[in-house]
């Protein structure tokens, strides 16, 4: 009797899955084709020549590019329905080795390439240009219970972080004079992510150079609640994921050493005025590539062209119409190498002033 | 012995114990005055069982918590759209078409490429290899592989398949990689099957003349077919909820198009809930928990069929 009972009901389970994975298998006509052209006519504003241009375009690369890059793959796959952009995530380090190795077309990066990088693409005689495509802030947080934070310099910062502070800077009060006497918990992105690199860069001085005695998360969520459940936290993690969380964690004012206090926002991040944790996100194309195959060649036009209001939709902050431009007259003109001459991350310097100084 | 130790010894003994045993074991000389204490005996038992039902239930609140939050987030996203469309920035048009075709396509080749593969390893290792020393140490590293992390499978993967015989990023690579993760499982599990038929079966058929493989193919085989399967389904089961492995050799994390072939890119589903679960926005955290609703599901089907195989081709001897 129960034998029959269990057989019946895996039987029912068995039918419900099949029946629910039915769909999926046969492609059959566009589901819901009127949003999905609502959606094209929304964002594009080139003129749409769906031509006969097919293909694989393979990304690879950081995982905080890779939401804008997918919103730019959706999007362009609508228009050229017969060219294929598949994303993969393997972290800035991990993608450049792919892509060095001419293994990807195109590299999603959350800091400059590194001088080993650059190394490695010259070897394989591999060149490349580098595209700016968006802002990204960091943003320090704290847990809203908080009452004493409101803002930090710089040198507070550095004091709580740099690599002498391990095991000595533990309490509210030795960051400021007149903080109170309670323990201090450090949250921040794990060691192998460009966030890291770029915040180390930027507070300490030197890429990777930090304390070791924080709590290290892959994943920005578990930061978040890291953060937003220990009223002595002090944590940094990208713009977006404060965005989305903002009832649960307090935002920290940033002084850069001139006595302005500055939060993270869409106009501080652009104009620069947000210093020195706003970065610049990359994506790398492979010239070569670009060259040969018209898909390369459309998709990063498009990229450039429609980054401004995909950027937004996936909590970034895109640049301004001038870097695009100048990005774009970059590309045009196929100017390889990195700006940043391999320096790895940089601070303090306008995307502008570098693109234009090469034009 | 002392009275105290005496007692002791007697406490090891069932509950049956009574006083004409106490009075035989006292004739043994080894508790003369031995007091059965039943009271505090009983309590000890229902503290005991106590403990023993807190740890089960311990065990299953923390499986309906999980179970409880998943369906709770995941059920207003388990809508059609889920299966038709592909991942999107969009949570309320995302779906995991491309990954649901992934999973599939990797089990189902999985299951043709480490079927044959397995179970002839375990019919050779269990009825034909003869039993010496090479043998033995075979034996052992299957079962020790049994246990690798999947990971390591990865790494052999993505230098052997991916770059060494050039499949790169492909659908292929990952169903050979994981054919790898599972075929210990495999060996072990027919092994065991195999071994459940009573030796009278064999010498029954080698007695009447059949040769050694007649007697594998006809006999062994048909008895043990139930336990292969229900094996080989527990295999693919843990298969499809792997994911280390398939982003060592480099499975993508957003596809949006369809799957055209054994050699093309591929996503599996436990990737595109990670990358969900990732996202910053809520909704994509409610959309990862259909997901898993999904893996779930396909899961569970995968069990039900082991179950149902093995009660339809259990054959009794």
């Amino acid at each position: 009797m129960s034998r029959k009972l269990l057989l019946s009901i895996s039987f029912i389970v068995l039918l419900a899955v099949i029946a629910a994975c039915q769909p999926a298998p046969t492609p059959g006509p566009t589901p819901t084709p009127q949003v999905a052209v609502t959606v094209v006519r929304e964002v594009v504003e080139v003129t749409p020549t769906p031509g006969p241009v097919e293909g694989t375009i393979l990304v690879d690369g950081s995982s905080t590019v890779a939401p804008i890059t997918m919103a730019v793959a959706e999007e362009f796959q609508k228009l050229y329905p017969q060219v294929r952009v598949p994303v993969g995530i393997s972290g800035t380090g991990g993608g450049f080795k792919k892509f060095c190795a001419g293994e990807t077309d195109i590299s999603n990066a959350s800091r400059p390439i590194k001088k080993s990088e650059v190394e490695a693409c010259a070897q394989n005689k591999m060149e490349y240009i580098e595209l700016p495509v968006a802002f990204d802030g960091l943003a320090v947080m704290v847990n809203p219970a908080n009452d004493f934070v409101t803002c930090l310099t710089v040198e507070e910062l550095k004091k709580i972080w740099e690599p002498d502070a391990e095991g000595k800077i533990t309490n509210w009060s030795q960051v400021r004079a007149g903080f109170p006497d309670r323990p201090l918990t450090l949250y921040g992105p794990g060691v192998d992510s460009g966030t890291f690199d770029y915040f180390t860069e930027a507070i300490v001085g030197k890429a990777q150079a930090s304390r070791g005695d924080f709590l290290p998360s892959e994943d920005d969520n578990v930061l978040v609640q890291g953060i937003a459940g220990d009223p002595n936290a002090l944590g940094f993690f990208g713009l977006a994921y404060y965005e989305e969380n903002k009832d649960k964690l307090k935002l920290v004012a940033i002084d850069a050493g001139d006595g302005k206090c500055v939060y993270p926002t869409l106009e501080t991040v652009v104009n620069g005025t947000y210093r020195p944790l706003s970065r610049p996100l990359f994506i790398y194309v492979n010239r070569a590539r670009a060259d040969e195959k018209d898909e390369i060649d459309l998709f990063v036009k498009y990229y450039l062209e429609n980054a401004k209001t995909l950027v937004l939709d996936v909590g970034y902050i895109p640049l301004t119409d001038e870097i695009y431009s100048l990005a774009m007259q970059r590309y045009e003109k196929r100017i390889v190498g990195s700006v940043f001459k391999g320096g790895g991350p940089q601070v303090g310097v306008t995307l502008a002033d570098l693109l234009k100084a090469e034009q | 012995m002392t009275t105290d130790d005496g007692r002791r010894t007697t406490d090891h003994r069932p509950q049956t114990t009574n006083y004409g045993r106490q009075a035989v074991r006292a004739g043994w000389g080894v508790a003369p005055t031995f007091e059965p204490n039943l009271p505090r005996r009983k309590v000890m038992g229902m503290v005991w069982e106590g403990v023993a039902l807190l740890a089960i239930l311990l065990g299953i609140a923390m499986l309906l918590t999980l179970l409880v939050k998943v369906f709770v987030d995941g059920l207003p996203y388990l809508r059609p759209q889920l299966f038709t469309e592909f991942p999107s920035r969009f949570p309320d048009k995302a779906g995991l078409r491309s990954a649901l075709q992934g999973s599939i396509w990797l089990m189902v080749m999985t299951a043709l490429l480490s079927f044959p593969l397995g179970v002839g390893a375990g019919i050779y290792l269990e009825e034909f290899a003869p039993k010496n020393a090479l043998t033995r140490f075979i034996e052992i590293n299957v079962a020790n592989l049994a246990g690798v992390p999947s990971i390591i499978y990865g790494l052999l993967g993505l230098g052997l398949f991916v770059r060494g015989l050039g499949l790169g990023r492909s659908l292929l690579a990952g169903v050979l990689t994981m054919t790898l993760v599972i075929l210990p499982i495999i060996i072990v599990s027919t092994r065991e099957a195999l071994r459940a038929v009573p030796a009278s079966i064999r010498e029954a058929a080698l007695a009447l003349g059949a040769s050694r493989w007649e007697m594998v193919r006809d006999h062994v085989l048909v008895y043990s077919m139930g336990g292969i399967l229900t094996g080989m389904i527990l295999a693919l089961s843990r298969a499809i909820g792997e994911t280390a492995p398939l982003i060592t050799i480099g499975a993508l994390t957003y596809i949006a198009f369809d799957l055209r072939g054994p050699l093309d890119i591929f996503t599996v589903l436990p990737i595109q809930i990670f990358n969900w679960v990732s996202m910053p926005q809520e909704a994509f955290h409610r959309l990862a928990a259909a997901g898993i609703i999904v893996l779930l599901a396909l899961l569970l089907t995968m069990n039900a069929l082991a179950i149902w195989l093995r009660n339809r081709l259990q054959k009794r001897w």
